[in-house]
């Protein structure tokens, strides 16, 4: 397939600029100039359409697909949601109105929105308070950290470290670095959930916090992990709640009810808003009483009139984080989805979820090895270690999927199950989508015992065939030259 | 899998090669084939002071990055260059030629606490199993 700049054809235009009919001034001060040509490509309005149109025919989406992608919760985003969001009075209306004087007035229906979602978060959760503003749940997670340093720098106490399992996803230890934190990694024992003699040995008056996600990463639901609460409060630490697997137990569980006094989640995941590929996302962070004085400013309020504000005068706070109010865009899709369900559809959207990775599991625990062989949440770990010894590996699997037409799962995570693949269904798949993709699955297993060079040629139907994801790594093609 | 008799192992699966004061240090065999293609190696600094069991350096691959830990405590002195080039060396020759570092050692019995080659072959063979 040629690049857009593959296209180029002389004299080929977009756009024609009419000939200026007033006089130039004089020409612009040689600092200001380019000094390099921007190189950009002669091409016509159809050809940029058609070089477009046709990249976007090869998207696979959850519109298109069944996309299985364990741990990253490809939900599929409601349509009522999007018109919401594009509902002029949203979607028009400027970032900075509620900061101008009498402006706020003006964007009282935002301000709702992102006071009610909050409100809403508190009861799903049973936090106290959330800010709304974290970007990502990456971006949550680290604000979340500077929450608990603040509540602890606010006690008077230094503490070292930030307890986290081996199980947990990369973006716990990255954001307890960022934060300051020294990080203690505890292994997973045999059932699947954090060796809790290795965290006992761990736990002392050093450790800020102990982050947690919940479910876990091979989604599994720790039944200790109150126990775990109770032996870090003990000692002074605060319970971090990583609510990427929030939908593994949504209506059924709270965090705040356990014991956690952080939790971010991630929307995306849990509330039916689009997965950005990279943003815009959003991971509001929810705290109970000890931290809320250190939320980020500004805070919505409301005021004893009934309307809303944002609130800048909070002598705690750890200050901004982002920008605004977070991805507006992106909170206005999460509230419209929870209101479209409702607390009860909330609740059969997580018992889906979780019957549709258990019906997986089942179905599929003869022909792969399932290396936690439990009752699981949201998701189900396999491993292709069986598959293995006849030379198709998970990654020969993931591409045998794609010919098949579906996204492949989520492989090589979590890293403690090897050539691990992570199915995670979502709720909304019908059991007859899952029965094809079972099948397809089972087909892998067959073809993986007789025949492997059916799978580790793959993929054949697709416009590319297997990529060298190695030298593609080591040599890096991130620009076009002439 | 080829387990070297003259080097001494950890159970992070880097290995050790002890020559007088210095001494070579690289990930195995098992390590390498595991993470599969190796796309990059993170090196300590010259001069770096390493710690016995604690992080030295990262490896990344197509599957995952990993951290390295220094099987002896001691002190960076020369890096193998060529692996920021060619990181596909760990691959192919973990034990010579995709060796990470060399330190100065700097506590000889530090080696009572890592394993013989036999030592380790049977603790690999455990994780297969």
């Amino acid at each position: 397939m040629k690049l857009i700049f593959e296209k180029h054809r002389e004299g080929s235009l977009g756009v024609s600029i009419p000939v200026s009919d007033v006089p130039l001034s004089k020409p612009l001060d040689a600092q200001y100039r380019r000094v390099n040509q921007g190189d950009l490509p002669c091409v016509s309005e159809l050809d940029v359409v058609r070089h477009y149109t046709n990249l976007s025919r090869l998207n696979f989406s959850v519109d298109t697909n069944f996309y299985p992608l364990g741990s990253c919760t490809m939900k599929y985003n409601p349509k009522f949601t999007e018109r919401i969001a594009a509902l002029d009075g949203f979607a028009s209306i400027h970032p900075l109105l509620p900061q101008l004087m009498g402006g706020g007035m003006l964007a009282q229906g935002s301000l709702e929105v992102l006071y009610e979602t909050e409100k809403l978060l508190n009861e799903i959760t049973g936090m106290r308070a959330f800010t709304m503003q974290p970007l990502a749940g990456a971006h949550g997670e680290l604000t979340g950290v500077m929450l608990i340093a603040a509540f602890h720098k606010a006690n008077g106490c230094r503490r070292k470290y930030v307890i986290i399992p081996d199980s947990s996803h990369g973006t716990n230890p990255a954001s307890a670095a960022i934060a300051g934190y020294q990080v203690i990694v505890i292994p997973t024992d045999a059932e699947g959930s954090m060796d809790l003699q290795e965290f006992k040995k761990h736990l002392n008056t050093d450790v800020a916090a102990v982050m947690l996600t919940c479910p876990d990463t091979l989604g599994i639901f720790n039944p200790r992990i109150k126990e775990i609460a109770d032996m870090a409060h003990a000692v002074g630490a605060l319970m971090y709640y990583d609510g990427a697997n929030l939908n593994g137990m949504l209506g059924k569980c709270r965090p705040g009810d356990i014991g956690f006094d952080v939790v971010h989640i991630n929307l995306h995941k849990t509330f039916g808003t689009p997965h950005g590929g990279g943003g815009p996302g959003a991971g509001p962070v929810g705290v109970n009483e000890k931290l809320i004085e250190f939320l980020p400013i500004p805070r919505v309020i409301r005021r004893t009139d009934g309307t809303f504000a944002l609130d800048y005068h909070r002598a705690k706070s750890i200050g901004y984080i982002a920008p605004f109010y977070g991805n507006f865009g992106v909170i206005l899709r999460a509230f419209a989805y929870m209101l479209l369900l409702g607390k009860d559809g909330l609740i059969q959207a997580g018992e889906y979820a979780v019957l549709n990775a258990n019906y997986c599991r089942v179905k599929l625990q003869e022909y792969y090895d399932l290396p936690y062989p439990r009752i699981c949440k949201h998701e189900c770990v396999f491993s292709a270690s069986r598959q293995m010894k006849n030379g198709v590996h998970a990654l020969d699997v993931a591409k045998y999927l794609i010919d098949k037409g579906y996204h492949p799962p989520t492989i090589y995570f979590p890293l403690i199950v090897k050539e691990a693949l992570m199915i995670e269904p979502t709720e909304t798949e019908s059991k007859e989508t899952l029965d094809a993709f079972i099948e397809t699955m089972i087909e892998i297993a067959r073809l993986a015992q007789e025949n492997p060079q059916a799978v580790t040629q793959a993929p054949v139907t697709m416009p590319v065939k297997r990529l060298d994801e190695t030298k593609a790594a080591r040599e890096p093609n991130l620009r076009w030259k002439k | 899998m080829n387990v070297p008799q003259n080097l001494l192992y950890t159970k992070e699966h880097e290995w050790v090669r002890i020559e007088g004061k210095i001494a070579y240090i690289g990930i195995t065999e098992y390590a390498q084939s595991s993470l599969g293609d190796i796309t990059f190696v993170d090196l300590p600094k010259k001069g770096a002071v390493v710690e016995q069991f604690k992080f030295c350096a990262t490896v990344e691959s197509v599957k995952a990055a990993s951290d390295v830990y220094a099987p002896l405590s001691g002190t960076v002195t020369s890096i193998n260059e060529e692996l920021s080039a060619h990181p596909e060396l760990v691959n192919h020759s973990p034990y010579e030629q995709g060796y990470f570092c060399v330190i100065e050692i700097k506590d000889a019995s530090e080696k009572t606490k890592l394993l013989n080659a036999d030592a380790y072959r049977t603790y690999i063979e455990g994780l297969a199993a």
